[in-house]
């Protein structure tokens, strides 16, 4: 099936996340969609495959232009979609998921349905028994059954996101097995990755995505250097630190270990100085938010110790964290770390240690007050928190957290910000650094990476490389290694 | 800001109405005149003495339970075994009053031990929803729908089991205590003013609770946000259990005064649909404590007075609960129309 995607154009607010978008993709070919998180390619995908709406342009599929409105109304256009996370049900037998979904009368023909899925499992080599339960599959084989459930839906156009996340190399293997088959059918495949070894290896041809804007496409033989400079843009030149004073560790990790279901992260040792920061680079799902969330005691470790000003605080809850002087903030401001429905002043009073029974609503409001002066927020001690921008959202979380702090654990502490904000939270940041709090933080934003870490850890499928100096290193380097390139072989992470 | 304040008065007569309105529909389709019998209702609510002191003595447990769904509103928990909690109160009030009622001690005391095994039953009984809901991932709606028919059964294995009259045991309950147990009431009249009294206590504690102390905020975050609240530094599941706690003790202490105050025995159905009213008042004030009392003091005027629709119209006496449930879902469904309206202009 040709697919063509026509100015396609979609903004989430403030966010422009596709830009006027075009891509031809003729059938029988591996398309390769490349670009760092939140270059827009995930919303793109989800919009061919009905999951989201255009603001504008026009989807043509064999030169029709057609409406997608639902999911299911893209699986009748023949196009389906693999996300990230499988959207299957778990505690349901793999042959009832592989039926779900097909249009048809209100009994399933059990015997014609199994019979198919025999057939088809064969032909791709897929072996799943279908009498088991979803759950006991692995993060590979459900990725197979829908795969093949999609297939005998009648897709003839199949998108793949990261489908090679948390996988085994044989399961990979036999995905791009699979997918060559595909296409070779004539059938239109879609890969949308970060992981420039996967796009390299398997794609007939890759488009790239920066900021919602499709700037570049590439054919084979393709270039590493010139595919990492169109993923991530020129360099920019590396702002001031402040190094290391040679003080003593304030955080030590020692062959710290941490898993989930599909990631397993393996004998981190580092040592961070008071004041130092340490960007942790990677693709999102690399493993940097488990090791994080580890650290702030969120998640528990598999092995290891992590030593808060010479406190053992391994296998400790997140509160002991906290009140050794830990503090993290999530990505997901609305959903983790505000409360939606309660105001600025309710905050205030929630973070700070309470004293005695009542609260004087007085003083907390003044107090409120003068954390809004300080942080530059845009509302009032009775604002809703759901009423500010992104931006006082932000700063807001920045305003609850206590002094002194130790240590200062946050995700994506920018992402959606404009740059004025940005620098303001980074200068606030800063201060807290002067007064000793060490800070780790993810960002998959590289310039802010560079801009701002004094060491930087990369994070690859679980693998975690040796802290780098960030002076050592450049856009491009860095965007290699988190593209999965220029590894040494031997390394102490492991993926599953 | 002022604009806005009048949509939502707008709204909320609206609702109000509407639910008039409808009820009226129903009341003609009964075949009683619609005029006449809210005069009725009115009448029979407020039309004599012995009326308003039933409307207090209804008042007192809706003020319990309402300040005990209050506090698990707040936490985010939907506290529908509130009904079995209450029973549970009754019963373990009933039980330590059946074992102290031929010793030495003074009646007073007697009471004070019962109340307080009352308040100890119905946290027990929260305990258990709270505990299911926090350790076995079974959702408190469930876990108290359960707990709420074991109650029952409980209630009538005793009413006709271990504790049932001499001879036969019958659905009026247990043998009533001797005058010396009940919780004194005024002269004439079955209102005690002691029950009276702790409800108003309690449902303002409940409000300055809520709104004043770091108890209440903290429980206010976890249920806006349980997760932002544990980031924030709040044990959450201990939070949620506390909730269920003070929701089961309140439950607890409403069931025992009715056994005290009420009806001085144990009897099927003890808890009587308060529990549930107390959620529909909870919903119907949109969580806001300080309209708990005269609501449910409504909702109990209206109990009272569609009596007075049995008598003369031959109408279930049922139509109360028509009127409170139509009021509480128009409400709830002007506050949905109210924030859409907003979101257009």
């Amino acid at each position: 099936m040709d697919v063509e995607l026509r100015d396609i154009d979609k903004t989430f607010g403030a966010v422009h996340a596709n830009v006027g978008i075009n891509l031809k993709v003729p059938a029988g070919t591996i398309q390769g969609l490349l670009g760092e998180n939140g270059a827009g390619k995930s919303t793109l995908m989800k919009i061919l495959s009905g999951f989201i709406r255009a603001d504008a342009g026009e989807i043509l599929l064999d030169g029709h232009p057609v409406i997608i409105r639902s999911p299911a109304d893209a699986i009748q256009h023949g196009v389906g979609m693999l996300h990230q996370d499988p959207l299957d049900i778990p505690p349901m037998r793999v042959i009832d998921n592989f039926i779900l979904g097909r249009k048809g009368g209100l009994t399933t023909d059990h015997t014609e349905a199994e019979r198919d899925y025999r057939r088809l499992a064969e032909e791709f080599s897929f072996f799943i028994d279908q009498d088991a339960y979803v759950d006991t599959l692995t993060v590979g084989e459900r990725q197979q059954l829908e795969i093949l459930r999609l297939i005998w839906l009648g897709a003839k156009t199949l998108i793949f996101d990261e489908p090679t996340t948390g996988i085994s190399a044989a399961q990979k293997m036999k995905l791009f097995a699979a997918l060559r088959l595909l296409a070779k059918q004539g059938k239109t495949i879609l890969f949308v990755s970060h992981k420039l070894e996967d796009v390299e290896g398997l794609c007939h041809r890759v488009a790239v995505l920066r900021q919602g804007v499709l700037v570049g496409e590439a054919n084979p033989p393709y270039t590493t250097k010139k595919l990492v400079e169109l993923m991530f843009g020129k360099t920019i030149s590396v702002g001031e630190r402040n190094p290391c004073g040679g003080g003593k560790a304030s955080l030590s990790l020692r062959n710290l270990s941490v898993e989930d279901y599909r990631l397993k992260v393996q004998n981190v040792s580092l040592d961070v100085c008071c004041g130092e920061v340490i960007g942790l680079a990677g693709m999102e799902g690399s493993g940097q938010s488990l090791f994080l969330r580890s650290v702030a005691g969120l998640v528990r470790t598999v092995g290891g110790r992590i030593l808060l000003d010479n406190q053992d605080l391994t296998g400790k809850s997140y509160h002991v964290f906290k009140h050794h002087g830990a503090a993290f903030l999530p990505a997901s401001r609305l959903e983790e770390g505000l409360a939606a429905g309660m105001n600025l002043t309710e905050h205030i009073v929630l973070a700070e240690e309470a004293r005695g029974f009542f609260i004087n609503w007085e003083k907390s409001k003044e107090l409120t007050q003068s954390r809004i002066a300080a942080f530059n927020i845009h509302g009032t001690p009775a604002s809703p928190v759901e009423s500010l921008s992104g931006g006082n959202q932000q700063r807001a979380l920045l305003a609850l957290l206590r002094e002194p702090l130790s240590l200062l654990l946050l995700e994506h502490p920018t992402r959606g910000l404009d740059i004025e904000s940005t620098i303001y939270i980074w200068s606030k940041l800063k201060e807290r650094c002067r007064q000793g709090t060490c800070i780790l933080f993810i960002s998959s934003d590289l310039e802010e990476i560079l801009q701002y870490s004094d060491r930087v850890l990369v994070f690859f499928s679980g693998k975690v490389a040796k802290p780098l100096e960030s002076t050592s290193l450049s856009i491009e380097k860095l965007g290699e290694l988190i593209g999965g390139k220029g590894w040494p072989e031997s390394n102490s992470g492991k993926s599953t | 800001m002022k604009k806005n304040t009048w949509i939502n008065v707008g709204f909320q007569i609206g609702a109000l109405v509407v639910a008039l309105l409808i009820s009226t529909l129903l009341l003609v389709a009964a075949g009683a005149p619609p005029l006449k019998a809210y005069g009725s209702i009115v009448s029979g609510a407020f039309g004599s003495l012995n009326n308003i002191e039933n409307i207090l003595i209804t008042w007192s447990p809706l003020l319990l339970t309402t300040a005990g769904v209050l506090i698990t509103f707040s936490a985010g928990l939907w506290n529908i075994g509130i009904e079995g909690q209450m029973t549970l109160g009754a019963i373990f009030a009933t039980g330590v009053l059946r074992v102290l009622q031929n010793t030495q001690l003074p009646p007073a005391l007697i009471i004070i031990l019962g109340t307080l095994a009352g308040i100890i039953g119905g946290a027990f009984w929260a305990a258990l929803a709270g505990a299911l809901k926090t350790f076995g991932g079974v959702n408190e709606i469930f876990g108290g729908l359960g707990l709420n028919f074991v109650s029952t059964a409980l209630t009538i294995y005793l009413v006709f089991g271990p504790w049932k009259r001499p001879g036969v045991g019958s659905m009026s309950g247990t043998q009533p205590f001797d005058q010396k147990l009940w919780l004194p009431s005024l002269p004439h009249s079955g209102l005690s003013p002691w029950a009276l009294g702790i409800s108003l206590v309690v449902i303002f504690a409940v409000y300055f609770m809520l709104r004043g102390t770091h108890l209440g905020l903290r429980l206010k975050a976890v249920g806006k946000n349980s997760k932002a609240a544990f980031l924030m530094g709040v044990p959450t599941w201990q939070y949620s259990m506390l909730a269920f706690l003070l929701c089961g003790a309140f439950a607890g202490l409403s069931g025992a005064i009715q056994v005290t105050s009420v009806y001085h025995r144990l009897l099927p159905n003890i808890s009587g649909g308060f529990g549930f009213l107390g959620l529909m008042v909870a919903m119907l004030i949109n969580y806001q404590a300080l309209w708990a009392a005269p609501i449910a003091f409504f909702f109990a005027a209206v109990n009272i007075g569609s009596v007075q629709l049995q008598i003369q119209y031959k109408l279930d006496s049922s139509f109360a609960g028509v009127l409170q449930d139509l009021l509480v879902l128009l409400v709830l469904l002007g506050e949905g129309a109210r924030q859409r309206f907003l979101k257009k202009v």
